[in-house]
């Protein structure tokens, strides 16, 4: 296959860049106290030590970086989910991926008496791809395999139960409560550049793994029997993309905590602007993701001043239009 | 001649034991609500001999009875029993007009509307009770015009319905967090109420509107319970039969809507309730009669049940919400694996 450049491309990269260096930018400056535009640039140069905004802004950097990656990995998990199951609807959260991650967090809080970041990822991961596997074969039975409809429905019911499980393992146990309310509400907030270097790996390894399936998972568009004429495993390739977007929302729910709609939303606004090919799909969603989650995380930072709103519940009530939207137009059979 | 005479001789057989098994069942459910009732009453940290919480309910002072049975067992009783009942009518009503076990006021974002429109009222406004009442209802049915518009179009799905309903859940999960987030009521208790639903800290003088609403509609949705049934045939049918389908279908949604508006409001959205009532009736009861009734006791039943269980059978003391949640979703899986199995979706 020859690469074949959307038109739109070179526009859509030179917006989207101007964007995340304005959302960068407003993530620097804005908050609890505003800073000035010298205050950015002594915080990043390191210049004028003293000054209270250029510290303001170096405490403000690794927030911001932490959710620029955050908000990339779970753009192109999101865009690797709705690829492998060729069903515009599939999300981490909507497929209740985020929530199967936070109950084997809270399990850990509970009765392992995990306590860092660390340790948190790798009961989350276990957490998303138990999940991941549950909903999908939920919502694959019976005639037709996997619509939309059954997984999201299968995915809504999976979260229904897992939360209720997350309530009951917390209320006797108020360590569990501190700690889980806490990794909860300190959302892209509890970015450090320690949480950012134990996310790094796992970001990298889940971004490699989504580069490589790209030009395999176009042939799958084309339905498996087309994709195994083409030389596609298409077992082996859903099982590859699943472990990379399970990988990578897993690992932006340990550290940051459930948050929903990304990926739908960047997947979306994407494949709208530049089309179906994934090899472009997956690298811009990656960006808008970005974009997204750090514009949220400053709007949840402006409209709840001087606290903060989790960046969970602003990107639900940015996304979930968008889910409503698509549930309204009428091609919602399958991609 | 002979023949027909027989098959209607056999129709009737049939109808007739429908109808004893509906009263027998109805009944039966309806004993079992009261006993729960008791032991609400009974049961606690100490329990009183039964002479004394009934001296105690008629009005006399014993000290330590009065106050543990008038002032924190009665009530709680009361709205477990008024709020689970409302529940199960309004679930089992959805759940039928649409004739689908899974739309139900929890999927559609009714009881989300109106969880966030009574938080709104209590944390940023401090309105009195009717006000936090009158709202929820408003939200109730704002919700429901909103589905109902968002869903119109050339071919109606059911599983369109639900997706949308989905998304509404999640925007107003979002407005009661950020609600609870800023309205400084950020403790523990407050936000599982409200996000799971609780008879704690129910007080007394909170539930007159809802034993007033629920006094009121269930005599309406039970008269108009057989025109449900004939709904369930389908449109057409229903017309030819005589059912004015759209006036019967909104009076039945309103008065749901203000059943489970106000349940909601009072005691915060008891997850599943309204989702299991209305299927384990049908199966108690059997297909045929109307179940609104059957239904409201169910859902009273497992209220109460479920209370009672996350009070006495743990160490530690859970909120309804949660073990109704607890009993409820894996039997929502189980009926989604049943669903997709028959290819119903």
């Amino acid at each position: 296959m020859d690469l074949h450049v959307p038109k739109n491309f070179k526009l859509t990269i030179i917006v989207s860049i101007i964007l995340l260096i304005a959302c960068i930018v407003a993530s620097l400056a804005f908050g609890a106290r505003v800073v000035s535009f010298q205050d950015i640039l002594d915080g990043l140069t390191g210049k004028n030590e003293d000054s209270f905004g250029a510290n303001i802004v170096r405490k403000r950097l690794s927030r911001t970086v932490f959710s620029l990656l955050c908000g990339a990995a779970l753009g192109v998990s999101g865009a690797l989910m709705q690829a492998i199951t060729r069903n515009p609807l599939a999300d981490p959260s909507i497929l209740g991926v985020n929530t199967g991650a936070s109950l084997f967090v809270v399990c850990g809080l509970a009765f392992f008496n995990i306590s860092t970041a660390n340790q948190y990822i790798w009961f989350a991961l276990l957490g998303a791809a138990l999940t991941a596997a549950f909903v999908f074969g939920i919502g694959s039975m019976g005639r037709g395999g996997a619509t939309p409809i059954k997984l999201v429905l299968a995915g809504a019911a999976t979260t229904a139960a897992l939360s209720s499980l997350v309530t009951a393992i917390l209320i006797p146990n108020s360590y569990a409560m501190d700690q889980f309310r806490f990794w909860q509400v300190g959302s892209v907030g509890s970015g450090t550049w320690n949480s950012i270097t134990t996310f790094l790996p796992f970001l990298a390894i889940g971004i490699l793994i989504a580069f490589i399936s790209a030009p395999a998972l176009n042939a799958l568009a084309l339905g498996d029997d087309v994709a195994t004429g083409l030389g596609v495993r298409p077992g082996f390739l859903r099982l590859g993309g699943a472990i990379g977007g399970v990988v990578l929302c897993g690992a932006a729910t340990a550290l940051a905590g459930p948050i929903g709609f990304i990926g739908l939303m960047s997947t979306h606004v994407m494949r709208l602007i530049l089309g179906p090919d994934v090899r472009f799909v997956i690298p811009m969603s990656a960006i808008t993701g970005a974009i997204i989650l750090t514009f949220s995380d400053v709007i949840g930072r402006l409209i709840a001043s001087p606290g903060e709103l989790e960046v969970g519940v602003v990107t639900a009530f940015i996304g979930a239009p968008i889910l409503i939207i698509l549930a309204k137009k009428s091609k919602v059979r399958s991609l | 001649m002979k023949n027909q005479f027989g098959e209607i001789n056999f129709i009737m057989t049939g109808i007739r034991k429908r109808r004893r098994r509906w009263i027998q069942v109805t009944s039966l459910l309806f004993v079992l609500t009261c006993i729960l009732c008791c032991a609400m009453l009974l049961l606690g940290n100490t329990i009183y001999p039964i002479q004394e919480v009934i001296r105690s309910l008629s009005g006399e002072r014993i000290a330590g009875v009065t106050f543990a049975v008038n002032t924190i067992r009665l009530p709680r009783m009361l709205a477990g029993l008024f709020a689970g009942f409302a529940f199960g009518v309004a679930g089992y009503i959805f759940q039928t007009m649409l004739r689908n076990p899974l739309a139900n006021p929890n999927v559609l974002g009714i009881t989300s509307g109106s969880s966030a429109a009574a938080v709104l009222c209590i944390t940023m406004f401090h309105t009195s009770n009717a006000v936090v009442s009158f709202a929820s209802v408003i939200a109730g049915l704002i919700t429901v015009v909103f589905m109902y518009l968002l869903s119109r179009g050339k071919s109606f799905s059911i599983g369109r319905l639900i997706l949308i309903g989905i998304g509404i859940q999640a925007i107003l999960d979002a407005v009661i967090s950020y609600l609870l987030l800023i309205g400084s009521q950020q403790d523990i208790p407050a936000a599982l109420r409200w996000l799971n639903g609780s008879l704690n800290g129910s007080k007394i003088e909170e539930l007159p509107p809802l034993i007033i609403t629920v006094i009121i509609f269930t005599p309406i949705v039970l008269l108009l319970g057989k025109q449900l049934n004939i709904l369930e045939l389908g449109e057409q049918m229903a017309s030819s039969l005589g059912v004015s389908t759209d006036k019967t279908r909104v009076l039945l949604i309103v008065s749901s809507v203000f059943m489970i508006a106000i349940a909601t409001a009072t005691t915060g959205p008891i997850a599943f309730v309204s989702f299991l009532a209305g299927p384990i009736a049908n199966r108690l009861v059997g297909a045929g009669f109307s179940n609104i009734l059957p239904a409201g006791l169910v859902g009273a039943s497992l209220v109460l049940v479920a209370d009672l269980v996350g009070q006495f059978a743990f160490v530690y003391r859970f909120p309804v919400g949660v073990i109704t949640g607890l009993l409820g979703a894996p039997y929502l899986i189980l009926l989604l694996i049943r669903m997709n199995r028959k290819g119903e979706l």
